[in-house]
């Protein structure tokens, strides 16, 4: 276990390198927020009645927190530097050593996370501020402490399906195409662009049946009041469901793809 | 809207276009190295472009599944932009002053500026950091030719052209549902308003990319490029107060897709409003030449 702090603490040391690459992101990302922002305040400006039953502090409160739990688990460039590291040959030494790779690059996720929320938390932080008349908070402690709970396996569940689609750079020599693609998805079923349930439910439902909104979308919806008593509960345990399995998938793919593996450089 | 940003993350650690072959092409023996007068430089710039467009062609052709899978991707996230859109026009009818079909002609505009933007210029300034990293920016500075040129321009991207005609079937059907047959005028006011809207992208980004002869690598700048021009497929009857006439007079991403979009569709108050675009292209460009100058200045190379 030792060997593994040590990889988080040498984690750690390299992402403080990009602390102004971070916080010139965290500051550029708040700019689409505050279009979308903008878009949802004309809209409930020139109408009088909800959309799909958010009030517009709820939804602004939505996109706010979408922001944080983006910025506590997205993945940011772990998926390309894993095929980097198939591609060059670089995973060589992880077969030879007593390290286990799929560890060694939770713990590199985990680091990279850690200082990114430390620079990006200033700027987030200010614009939370200034936006606080609109921001809601939960109705309770318990429903925060589950939104916590949510926010770890979703960041699980961020980091194993990345994993697992890095691998793809076994068999394919090109996998950012791939990467992009689900992504896309992602990106959409996943709630980053609106609140899924004001699609069509019938929509809503199908989407509730994929993994992709237990990567972003069921964290937020609990601390915003839309998941609560019986769903919450069958919502965490699905998300679990899904974290187990997207680990055993990260987990088969590696072990198919090391048979494939032929060292290219090493 | 923050969905096209995050695709910048690999769009550096993707391609692998990181040598400097096309270098090799000032070389060349059918370009002239002597610079007699105005017009036989031109001459010999544009033989230039020609060769690197050559290059680019050939290069594209040899990886043609991923040069396919890339236009898929593109076309992904701009059908993802229109179904956000869709999703918001199916819980109200307007946002300010915009309908649904305005939107989706203003959705089309903007995809189409920036995918001719992203053919011409933007694989080769997100390389500028790149080439300021490994010292191969010495190269350039060393040929007989404008470096900004070179540093600009080396490399087309052809699948852009390819999402810039898909942009354009949708900016033809969202036309078709307003009932709007445009004029031969406002065709040609249109054609000048994009180009005006591709050289302000250009001279934004290199400002934005001129940063890395100090600071940040090259995955930051091209999300930081998505996330600020996202902005322009945002209807400019949302905005007000500073955002607006920041977006507008400083960083005119509120002008380069709304006043083509807004001349297509009839809702354009004032023709002021395309002079005042064709005022701001020009205010870019020359404070990019400006910015891209004081860059060079404190280049220091870095390896060699």
């Amino acid at each position: 276990m030792r060997k593994y702090l040590h990889v988080l603490n040498i984690g750690i040391q390299n992402q403080l390198v990009y602390r102004v690459n971070f916080l010139f992101r965290a500051c550029f990302g708040l700019l689409p927020l505050i279009a979308m922002i903008s878009v949802w305040r004309t809209i409930y400006s020139g109408q009088s009645n909800d959309v799909g039953g958010y009030t517009l502090s709820q939804m602004i409160s939505y996109y706010l927190v979408v922001t944080l739990v983006d910025m506590l688990t997205a993945v940011n460039e772990d998926d390309w530097q894993i095929a980097a590291d198939i591609k060059d040959g670089n995973i060589s030494q992880f077969l030879v050593k007593p390290i286990d790779y799929m560890r060694y690059r939770l713990c590199l996720f985990f680091a990279g996370r850690t200082i990114y929320t430390v620079v990006a938390i200033v700027p987030v932080a200010i614009f939370f501020f200034v936006q606080r008349q609109y921001l809601v908070l939960p109705g309770d402690a318990a429903t925060f402490g589950w939104f916590a709970l949510s926010i770890v396996m979703t960041a699980l569940l961020q980091f194993f399906s990345a994993y697992a689609m890095a691998l793809l750079a076994f068999w394919v020599l090109e996998v950012s195409t791939f990467i992009f693609i689900l992504f896309a998805f992602e990106y959409l079923a996943g709630g980053h662009l609106f609140p899924l349930d004001i699609l069509p439910p019938a929509l809503a439902n199908v989407l509730n049946y994929t993994p992709f909104p237990y990567q972003l979308y069921f964290p937020v919806s609990i601390y915003v009041g839309r998941t609560s008593g019986a769903a919450l509960y069958q919502g965490l345990l699905t998300q679990f469901i899904w974290v187990v399995l997207a680990y055993l998938f990260a987990r088969f793919m590696w072990a198919r793809g090391i048979r494939k593996y032929s060292a290219v450089g090493g | 809207m923050d969905h096209e940003d995050i695709k910048g993350r690999g769009e550096v650690a993707t391609g692998g276009h990181g040598d400097i072959r096309p270098i090799a092409l000032s070389l060349h023996p059918q370009v002239s190295l002597v610079t007699p007068c105005l017009g036989g430089s031109l001459r010999r710039y544009a033989s230039l472009y020609a060769a690197m467009w050559k290059n680019s062609v050939v290069r594209e052709m040899s990886f043609k599944t991923n040069f396919l899978l890339w236009i898929f991707v593109e076309l992904l996230w701009f059908a993802l932009q229109l179904s956000f859109f869709a999703v918001i026009y199916s819980h109200t009818d307007h946002i300010g002053d915009w309908t649904k079909w305005q939107v989706v002609l203003l959705i089309g505009t903007s995809h189409f500026v920036q995918q001719i933007f992203q053919a011409l210029f933007l694989t080769n300034i997100t390389q500028l950091s790149e080439l300021i990293r490994t010292g191969k920016l010495d190269f350039m500075l060393l040929l007989p030719v404008n470096t900004r040129f070179i540093v600009s321009l080396r490399q087309v991207d052809l699948g852009g052209f390819v999402n810039a005609a898909s942009a354009l079937v949708v900016i033809g059907y969202a036309l078709h549902r307003l009932d709007i047959t445009p004029g031969m005028g406002q065709f040609a006011c249109f054609a000048l308003l994009m180009v005006a809207g591709v050289l302000i992208h250009y001279s934004l980004m290199l400002l934005l990319a001129s940063i890395s002869f100090w600071t940040v690598r090259a995955q930051s700048i091209v999300w930081g490029y998505y996330s600020l021009f996202n902005i322009a497929r945002f209807p400019d009857a949302a905005f007000s107060g500073f955002f607006k006439v920041f977006f507008t007079f400083a960083v005119p991403m509120l002008l380069v897709a709304n006043v083509p979009a807004r001349l297509l569709a009839h809702t354009l108050t004032t023709p002021a409003r395309m002079v005042l675009v064709a005022l701001m292209c020009v205010v870019c460009f020359v404070v990019s030449e400006i910015g891209w100058r004081f860059a060079l200045k404190h280049y220091t190379s870095a390896s060699s």
